[in-house]
């Protein structure tokens, strides 16, 4: 096995400038709906004092816990020692950083105040779990930054395991802290389970390689560099088994929750629909989450038919809608869920939504900036391919496989 | 912090002999202008030997009377703007019917002033503060409109507002992109520490209406004060909280809910 | 990696050398900013209830103080004479002789009037009443919900119409 040769994108192909202008696109209507939102308020928006949270707050908890997860590669190889996923750790690491600025700028720019947004890095309030969650952002963008520029600059090749290792741990609790945004909320039925950070965590393995995978195809497809058969298939493997512990965990979850009489209630407007007019999040959750983000994936990736590139793109395609559909039920759904303010009660009056399905749908300009989120992420990636030395010059399996045997001619 | 409380102090005593030397020094008349004008003002911060909250006795609040609403939305400047989905409520009537008994009953809900808020404990910024009196309010000067506090409370107590706001009230600023609730119309409370005299002490908006009106549904009051008229009420014939599972010993406190 | 040749960094540099200048020669047409004076003097000695130096300086300072303050602590004084910026409103958002008052966006508001010079933008009333208690706006159509019903473009109309010479003629906000 040679030590991998890293190398810049070249670059100057219309249809890298093409893939460029289009993430622009996107991301300046994300930037025309935050000036829309803000410059009228929220109320342009369908979010409101039931559902306060929406669909940015889904594509940015989605792409942040997709960050963590796509530091996985980068992991794998500093910590746990496989030789084979290392030339692939810069862009796991690059990943990382551009879908969390992704994910952030889209939670940023939901704010009621985003101007205010240096108060929040100024003003801690520590027994909140959201303010402990900028300190991880802030720490893990610093981090991995860190450990990025280590791998990168030969004379610090030598301390970029401990790096990766630092990262690590960083990432395993900055996915707790996101998990306990929701676990920590005593009041919502849906919420308030310890169970939520590891749950959160192991979805983000699956999450973030899934993203990894489609970057990782689409660079070396484009820029025809090779990519080497037995990685795909490692990866591919590494994908069903994050899905199949995701589906584990979920299961958990809700098996936890229906046993508690108390949350009843939850689970069957969650599983069944019932009290939902139209069971939007029981469609979501088994057609979104359970099946397109579960059980399709796992039959294309374990079909003994299947082993090429395709199945596997569609796979991780259907991944990150899973992901969407599950953030979709969790954030929404679990908002959508009256609060149990009168137990043993109905509410048969009130001027102010109580004891009643919320309803909401996605409004144009927060589906817009959430996307405008995901081009961020990917932009920064595509620009940082090109001028920095991320991606090795080949990803063949001689070049990076140490259990790599040549073919031998027939005899 | 003691140190910043010591300073603060000493420069409040400072700005109090200045402005009295001067008061002293220059016409009296336009002194004495102000000082007739002036309402009753606090001197003292709002102390923990307070601790203010609500009763409330559902048994006499009637199924659609909206007086304790109308009356917060008055004295807070509240209007109706874009809907009810996303206007501001800081009280609302609510009317339950028991699942079993089929019993119906009627009730404003407000925020409950809770000793240990969850609004408070997951505010990034420390906006979403508690006073030394119990009173929970939003610093909207540091509220970063991240709606976490929406999220964690369980009483649906909180706002968000949704759109610029025009022509608030003086005693209420409330605007565009910060969450508020229910203030226990702290401007009230301050006002009445400043008064000596007791007669001229005023209850929150919502309370006044409901007792000047004649319903008589509603006590605010000292709960650390033995000799305050809800305490007496409590003691006589109690009052439960809402979600009393959670354990957050909130300020507001109903009888009659069953 | 050069990023311009020698002949475009030339350029580069007279372009920002130039629009630099534009920018400081346009200052300098800007007229001061009349101040609208207050309802009354708190003070004679101090004309307001701090010296004017004093205040143009630190007002902020003042305010900021004040509003932990009462805020956090609910201490309402007017020890804190000057700090309370309800105050500051009572007396500096004046009526004119028609018994009306400005809006906090319009130029001849007290406290719009300098922040505009100076270009200092502050929120203050995106939450706080820019008028004293019971004040009426000067111009109904200054009143963005009234004029957002009728559908009139209300800055614009401020703008044809001066009234009585109350609203400035033409001066447009930026």
């Amino acid at each position: 096995m040679k030590k991998p040769r890293y190398l810049e994108l070249e670059g100057r192909s219309f249809g890298y400038y093409l893939l460029l202008v289009i993430l622009g696109c996107f991301i300046a209507t994300g930037l025309a709906a935050f000036l829309y939102m803000e410059h009228e308020g929220h109320w342009v928006t369908r979010m409101d004092n039931q559902i306060v949270w929406g669909t940015p707050h889904v594509f940015a908890v989605f792409l942040i816990v997709a960050a963590s997860g796509a530091l996985n590669i980068a992991s794998i190889s500093s910590v746990f020692g496989k030789a084979i996923y290392k030339p692939l750790a810069p862009l796991s690491a690059l990943l990382a950083i551009a879908l969390l600025a992704g994910g952030l700028a889209v939670l940023v720019l939901d704010l009621g105040r985003p101007e205010r947004v240096i108060i929040a890095m100024t003003y801690y309030n520590f027994k909140s779990i959201f303010a402990w969650n900028i300190i991880l952002y802030n720490g893990f963008f610093a981090i991995v930054i860190v450990y990025l520029w280590m791998m990168m600059e030969r004379r610090f090749n030598q301390y970029s395991k401990f790096a990766g290792l630092f990262a690590f741990l960083w990432r395993l609790i900055l996915t707790t802290g996101t998990g306990s945004i929701f676990g920590f909320l005593v009041a919502r039925s849906a919420y308030n389970a310890a169970i939520m950070a590891p749950m959160f965590i192991v979805l983000s393995f699956a999450y973030g390689l899934a993203i990894f995978n489609i970057v990782v195809v689409a660079a070396y497809s484009w820029s025809k560099r090779e990519l080497g058969a037995a990685l795909l298939m490692k990866l591919r493997r590494l994908l069903g088994l994050f899905i199949a512990a995701g589906l584990y965990f979920v299961a958990v979850y809700h098996l936890t929750n229906i046993y508690i009489t108390q949350h009843h209630g939850v689970e069957s407007f969650i599983l069944l629909g019932s009290g939902d007019t139209n069971k939007i999040y029981m469609k979501v959750f088994w057609l979104g989450q359970i099946l397109i983000g579960g059980i399709i994936p796992l039959l294309l990736i374990y079909a003994p038919a299947l082993k090429g590139r395709t199945s596997m793109i569609l796979a991780s395609s259907l991944v990150i809608l899973g992901g969407l559909s599950q953030m979709y039920v969790t954030i929404i759904g679990g908002q959508a869920f009256p609060l149990e303010i009168f137990p043993g009660k109905e509410v048969i009056e009130s001027s102010f939504h109580d004891g009643v399905v919320n309803a909401y749908s996605p409004s144009l300009p927060e589906a817009m900036l959430g996307l405008g989120g995901v081009a961020i992420a990917l932009f920064l990636v595509v620009f940082a391919i090109k001028v920095l030395r991320i991606l090795p010059q080949s990803l063949a399996d001689r070049e990076i496989d140490p259990h790599y045997s040549e073919p031998q001619p027939a005899a | 912090m003691s140190d910043d409380q010591a300073i603060n102090r000493d420069r409040r005593q400072f700005f109090g002999m200045t402005a009295a030397m001067a008061s002293l020094a220059v016409a009296p008349g336009v002194f004495l202008s102000q000082v007739k004008s002036a309402r009753a003002v606090a001197t003292q911060a709002a102390s923990d030997q307070n601790r203010w909250g609500m009763l409330i006795d559902t048994s006499k609040c009637a199924s659609g009377c909206n007086d304790c609403v109308t009356a917060c939305n008055k004295e807070n400047g509240i209007s109706g703007i874009h809907g009810t989905a996303t206007d501001a409520q800081w009280i609302r009537k609510v009317t339950l019917r028991d699942k079993l008994t089929g019993y119906v009953q009627s009730l404003p809900l407000l925020c409950q002033h809770c000793e240990n808020p969850p609004c408070v404990d997951v505010c990034p910024t420390g906006a979403s503060m508690k006073r030394a009196d119990g009173i929970v309010l939003v610093d909207k000067h540091i509220c970063i409109g991240c709606r976490y506090c929406m999220m964690a409370c369980p009483y649906k107590a909180r706002s968000f507002i949704h759109e610029v706001l025009d022509e608030q009230k003086a005693v209420a600023p409330r605007g565009k992109g910060t969450v508020e609730s229910c203030t226990m119309c702290v401007q009230r409370v301050d006002a009445n520490r400043g008064e000596e005299d007791k007669t001229k002490h005023r209850d929150p908006a919502c309370v006044e209406a409901c007792n000047n009106n004649g319903h008589k549904a509603m006590w605010f009051g000292d709960l650390k004060d033995p000799n305050s008229e809800i305490v007496a009420e409590l003691q006589k014939h109690g009052g439960q909280q809402l979600r009393p599972d959670l354990q957050l010993n909130t300020g507001v406190r109903y009888q009659g809910i069953n | 990696m050069r990023l311009l040749s020698t002949r475009r960094r030339v350029y580069f540099l007279g372009t920002v050398l130039l629009l630099a200048c534009l920018g400081s020669t346009s200052m300098a047409d800007i007229p001061r900013p009349e101040i609208p004076k207050a309802k009354e003097m708190a003070n004679p000695a101090t004309k307001c209830v701090r010296p004017v130096e004093d205040m143009r300086k630190h007002h902020m300072q003042y305010l900021l103080h004040q509003r932990d303050e009462t805020l956090r602590q609910g201490i309402r004084t007017e020890r804190f004479q000057g700090e309370s910026l309800k105050e500051c409103i009572e007396c500096h958002n004046a009526p004119d002789k028609y018994g009306k008052v400005a809006r906090h966006d319009e130029p001849d508001h007290f406290c719009n009037a300098c922040h505009r010079y100076v270009a200092v933008k502050i929120d203050c009333f995106d939450c706080h009443a820019d008028k004293p208690a019971n004040a009426v706006y000067r111009n109904p159509l200054a009143d963005k919900k009234l004029s957002q019903q009728s559908g009139f473009d209300s800055e614009q109309l401020l703008n044809q119409l001066s009234l009585d010479g109350v609203a400035p003629k033409g001066d447009k906000q930026p």
